[in-house]
């Protein structure tokens, strides 16, 4: 008879309930527990302070004075919020929209030709954004497209439109090209052995499965570029607030909580498409590395 | 050379350029949105500051010289200067201040997560990755409002009789860091986590079954076994936290600047482009080299291969 066998009927004793004596835990260490419940209250502390304030009925964005959508209200009907609303939302589809297009080519173009020269360089310049600080890329299109302004006299949203395209490719580009290099080539394969032409064979076969990594890759690039800061704050002209940078210019002076609605209601622009997906991607089975 | 091996040559050649051709329009795009005006940077930190902003011939140290030195006005004496160093001083403190607090509380809070049953670690996993996608300005909008004088913080402390009279964190170095120890906690925990996930739990009990107590266990197997990421994990925390721009903007206040900051100032009312340039370039570099051991800790193999 085996050791296992012989020490099951302890380990259910030990597991029965109503007995007070906890099993000695070997994954847990001392204080680990506590030290990251109070990590998680800490981290939602402040986000539901803020979502609760947005629903205060005085002018005070810490005493409270009784539930009311005013502040939504008065969000809702201030011109300078609506515009940057819809500036925000332009930028974003078509940051996203773009950026996802060019990062799909590009992923295809850095998984599907094997290994050539130059694939780590262009890899490299694809990340770029992302390690590059958002203060030095901010200061470096300042020069440039002031520069292209004073050329041209072009005053228009075109120059957000592009600086949030570039910094959206990586962000898109990574998950369809995880997508790319874990799908199953040999379907493409066999598409290919049926006689699918090329394209046929894109359009049939690598599209259809491709497309979790691109909706994965647009929602993430639509996220990251309605939520920056810096490099608009430093792209846009005169009147081109978008939400976040005319936010940014509200600090400066007395807050109300209407400052705290605009949050909430970002907060749930941006979760709602997050929620959705962790759920959709959860109820596949788990893949193992 | 065999028809063969000029063949599989040809086929190379073609692979390469339509691997080109395929990722030219993204390439563009970031050419001329983020990668190109990089190099501008470089140009205008060594020319001569213009009069009303902007940058003119010739070609001059200044801008360099201007990071660290000043000279007297009236007998041209150099002298280090101490408010540039201030700058860079709590740029450095601060970043480095914010890696260690995030990862004393980021260690416990990535084990807590890949310790749970199978069925709620991706719940868990997915609560720490909600604050990091939601926007950062909103993020430091929040800290502002829990520490400011009137805030739930300090009406807390008030209440429970702790202080008597409201303790001013806002607009503080204090804040600052508070403040980016919340924002980029998810940075090192993500990297913790992925680390503790591949570490083979059965080590544990190997380690107390040779009566080691809990905390020898933690230092002398646990931590060595993740070190790749504890690295990863300081790394990305360290990077941003030094570029850091809003945080120290909106709950530093305007005196405690960062070098982010002090860019801005550059470019703005300070009027001084080739300074303003000089300092984007060294926070770049910094940040690249940051990021190069990043890359060389995290996929040696990979790094070796290609």
């Amino acid at each position: 008879m085996s050791e296992a066998a012989l020490s099951r009927p302890a380990m259910a004793a030990a597991a029965r309930p109503g007995r007070r004596v906890r099993p000695f835990s070997a994954t847990g260490l001392p204080g680990f527990t506590a030290v990251a419940v109070a990590v998680f209250l800490l981290l939602y502390l402040p986000i539901a302070a803020l979502i609760v304030y947005s629903f205060n009925a005085s002018n005070s964005i810490v005493n409270w004075g009784g539930f009311s959508l005013r502040w939504y209200e008065a969000a809702w009907n201030n011109r300078a919020v609506q515009d940057a609303a819809v500036r925000s939302l332009v930028i974003a589809t078509v940051a996203a929209l773009a950026s996802t297009a060019l990062a799909t080519l590009a992923a295809i173009g850095t998984t599907r030709q094997g290994r050539f020269r130059g694939r780590m360089a262009i890899w490299g310049t694809i990340n770029l954004p992302l390690m590059v600080p958002e203060i030095v890329t901010g200061v470096a299109l300042l020069i440039v497209f002031g520069q292209v302004r004073a050329w041209t006299g072009y005053q228009g949203l075109g120059y957000l439109m592009l600086a949030h395209t570039a910094f959206c490719i990586p962000f898109a580009y990574l998950p369809i090209r995880a997508r790319l290099e874990t799908m199953d080539r040999t379907l493409e394969t066999a598409a290919a052995d049926l006689y699918a032409s090329p394209w046929q064979a894109f359009r049939r076969v690598t599209l259809p499965l491709l497309a979790p990594g691109i909706a994965a890759g647009m929602m993430l690039a639509f996220v990251i570029s309605l939520d920056d800061v810096i490099i608009t704050e430093f792209v846009k002209s005169a009147g081109q607030d978008t939400l976040p940078t005319w936010m940014l210019g509200q600090f400066r002076r007395t807050l109300t909580p209407e400052v705290n609605a605009i949050s909430t209601a970002i907060l749930a622009l941006t979760l709602v498409p997050l929620t959705a997906f962790f759920l959709v991607t959860r109820r596949r089975p788990p893949t193992h590395r | 050379m065999s028809a063969a091996g000029l063949a599989e040559q040809a086929r190379a050649a073609r692979r390469a350029r339509t691997g080109w051709l395929l990722s030219a329009p993204a390439l563009l795009v970031l050419l001329v949105g983020a990668a190109g005006p990089l190099l501008i940077v470089f140009a205008y930190s060594v020319l001569t500051r213009g009069e009303y902003g902007g940058v003119q011939l010739p070609l001059s140290g200044e801008g360099w010289f201007r990071v660290l030195f000043q000279r007297d006005i009236f007998d041209d004496t150099i002298s280090l200067n101490t408010a540039h160093l201030a700058i860079l001083w709590r740029s450095v403190w601060l970043s480095l201040a914010t890696t260690a607090i995030t990862f004393v509380l980021g260690l416990p809070t990535a084990w807590f997560i890949a310790t749970r049953p199978e069925r709620t670690r991706a719940l868990w996993l997915f609560l720490i990755t909600i604050p990091f996608w939601t926007n950062l300005l909103i993020r430091t909008f929040a800290v502002m409002e829990v520490i400011r004088n009137e805030g739930i913080l300090n009406s807390l402390l008030l209440r429970l009789g702790l202080i008597e009279r409201p303790i001013q964190i806002l607009f503080t170095d204090w804040a600052t860091l508070i403040g980016m120890a919340y924002v980029y906690l998810p940075l090192m925990v993500l990297p913790l986590y992925a680390a503790i996930d591949r570490f083979d739990m059965r080590l544990l009990e190997a380690g107390y079954d040779l009566y080691a107590s809990r905390w020898r266990v933690l230092r002398r197997v646990v931590l060595p076994l993740i070190r790749p990421g504890i690295v990863a994990g300081c790394i990305l925390v360290f990077i941003p936290s030094l570029g850091a721009y809003v945080t120290p903007r909106v709950l530093g206040g305007g005196t405690n600047m960062m070098i982010g900051n002090f860019i801005e100032l550059q470019f703005g009312q300070g009027r001084n482009w080739p300074l303003g340039a000089a300092l984007a370039v060294t926070l770049l570099v910094v940040v690249m080299g940051a990021l190069l051991l990043y890359l060389r800790v995290t996929q040696p193999a990979r790094a070796r291969d290609e």
